[in-house]
């Protein structure tokens, strides 16, 4: 499918997990075609990157889910910071393994992980919904992470075949596994579908992190993780990067960006993004 | 399994040149952070935490487990600003973020964070500034500081010793002290072990009696003075305050030609 067909399943209120960590391996041409789209008042599940920062710009997002908000190389990203600095947006704040335990308590159908994490914290005294469970065989209290059931998860990995079952190549497989798992409807985009014998062809059966059972559709999104890194097939596009980040120095920035980059679809997109890397090469010859 | 093995000590003395400068000694000063950890993961942010948890690493803390920044494990020591690489870095094991919170979670890590506040309890913020409904400054976010402080050892880096940054009341605990850690219950103190401060300016601890920041050590050329009118709350402080110890000539020259040649850590420290 494309992405714009696997969007057009989503629907307003939703609650969406997103793949990856920081800027890396992001399914950016998934949250692109959300932008296109006329979908609102998302709940966005996310170890937070430009995926945050490009909803929140576009205020699609209604209550974000989160652990941090990094573009890793830049460490702030300045569009979640205007949203949430101009009180744009609801937060729920968690310790980053404590968004694992709930994802992964959704996936196991329990209503609850117990942790250490966020007792003492700010993830106690800012989620008035939080509760404690004392340890029924000990009687240490803990904290009862509840589960992050979603109605759809989007990943962005490196190969998948027809059927779902999907290949991280790069160093680190992520969450992207348990958030499909822990969603009702997950779609996966990819550099390159593959036959399923190709997935073992290069690299071992434990890069194939996610199973067919949890994957509702699969689109072929080449470059699909810009600006994000994608490694071993590219790594982070650190100038455009910085150009998304300075493009949140003011609503007329923004549009321009928008303009220049968001109009046009993917393919424009893609297209729009080539020719900027042409002109900036033709900038810096003498 | 542990290595550890006498005589770490070279031979190699070479004409140690000009003497240790502030930022030198604040990398002493953090690598003595993890002095006694053994076979545990480090994880120092920021680029003076680095450079001293590999100087400990590479000296009197042989067993330290240290990552690429990435997904890996990775043995020997190389510079800061560069990829480990073979020959001298082969990878350990594989630590993808998924086995970070399973080790974290064991309690085999020292975190080294740095935090934009941090009180006289050693809550620390990374989060956000002003209030959570609507703050005035969005950071990071807690990321894994409230897991951390609850597991393993931590400890926190701060370059520019001010009374905005050692301040009586942190707006937001993202990292545990020991006051809020007390009143979430024993479930959160169990495993706690806050350990240094490291600033550009001093080295703190923990008074065992009152849990509250004690100055460890003065660095050198830094009086008692300075500190306590740099610092929003009232530090324990003994009767007789050492001087951070400075760097071998061993270590000033790995320091400067093995693991920062560049200089980056004039970044964080002017010298």
């Amino acid at each position: 499918m494309t992405g714009d067909e696997a969007v057009s399943r989503l629907r307003s209120g939703m609650t969406i997990g997103v793949g990856g960590w920081g800027s890396r391996r992001k399914p950016m041409s998934l949250i692109r075609a959300i932008l296109r789209s006329d979908l609102a008042a998302l709940t966005v599940v996310s170890y937070g990157g430009p995926d945050v920062g490009l909803l929140c710009a576009a205020g699609k997002v209604k209550k974000l889910v989160f652990g941090f908000v990094s573009l890793d190389s830049i460490p702030l990203d300045p569009h979640f910071r205007a949203a949430r600095q101009q009180g744009r947006i609801e937060v729920a704040e968690y310790d980053e393994g404590m968004l694992r335990l709930g994802l992964q308590a959704a996936a196991s159908r329990l209503p609850f992980l117990p942790t250490r994490a966020g007792l003492g914290s700010l993830v106690a005294s800012t989620n008035p919904g939080l509760r404690t469970v004392t340890d029924p065989y000990g009687g240490e209290e803990l904290i009862a992470m509840p589960a992050l059931r979603l109605d759809a998860a989007l990943v962005h990995m490196n190969r998948a075949d027809e059927r779902g079952n999907a290949q991280f190549l790069g160093p680190d497989p992520y969450f992207d596994d348990v958030f499909c798992a822990a969603a009702d409807a997950a779609y996966v985009s990819c550099e390159r579908i593959v036959t399923t014998a190709e997935l073992t062809a290069a690299a071992p059966a434990s890069t194939i992190a996610i199973s067919r059972v949890h994957v509702s559709g699969v689109i072929e999104a080449p470059n699909g993780a810009h600006f994000t890194s994608c490694a071993p097939d590219y790594g982070r596009d650190e100038a455009f990067q910085r150009r998304y980040a300075q493009a949140a120095a003011g609503p007329g920035q923004w549009e321009s960006f928008g303009q220049r980059f968001l109009r046009g679809g993917e393919a424009g997109y893609q297209e729009a993004v080539a020719a900027d890397r042409v002109a900036a090469r033709a900038e810096s010859l003498p | 399994m542990s290595q550890r093995a006498g005589g770490t000590a070279s031979a190699a003395d070479k004409a140690a040149g000009r003497p240790a400068d502030r930022a030198e000694i604040c990398v002493i000063a953090c690598a003595e952070a993890f002095r006694g950890d053994g076979e545990i993961l480090a994880s120092p942010f920021g680029t003076i935490p680095l450079i001293g948890a590999r100087l400990a690493r590479h000296t009197f803390e042989p067993d330290l487990l240290l990552t690429d920044g990435e997904a890996h494990v990775v043995a020997g020591t190389w510079a800061v600003g560069s990829p480990p690489g073979p020959p001298g870095n082969p990878v350990e094991s594989w630590l993808p973020y998924r086995l970070v919170f399973d080790l974290l979670w064991t309690g085999k890590r020292h975190v080294m964070m740095a935090p934009v506040q941090v009180d006289a309890y050693g809550n620390a913020n990374i989060s956000a500034i002003g209030s959570h409904a609507r703050p005035r400054a969005q950071l990071l976010g807690a990321r894994g500081a409230p897991g951390n402080a609850v597991n393993h050892p931590t400890s926190y880096w701060v370059s520019r010793h001010s009374p905005r940054v050692f301040t009586s009341r942190v707006d937001l605990v993202a990292g545990v002290g020991w006051d809020s850690a007390v009143r979430a219950g024993p479930g959160a103190t169990r495993y706690m072990a806050l350990r240094r401060v490291v600033s550009n300016l001093a080295s703190l601890d923990y008074d065992p009696a009152s849990r509250r920041m004690r100055l460890a050590s003065v660095h050198p050329g830094v009086s008692v003075d300075e500190i306590t009118s740099a610092t929003g709350f009232d530090l324990v402080i003994g009767a007789d305050v050492p001087v951070t110890r400075g760097p071998t000539r061993e270590e000033l020259r790995l320091i400067r030609e093995v693991i920062d040649p560049r200089g980056t850590r004039y970044q964080e420290v002017p010298a």
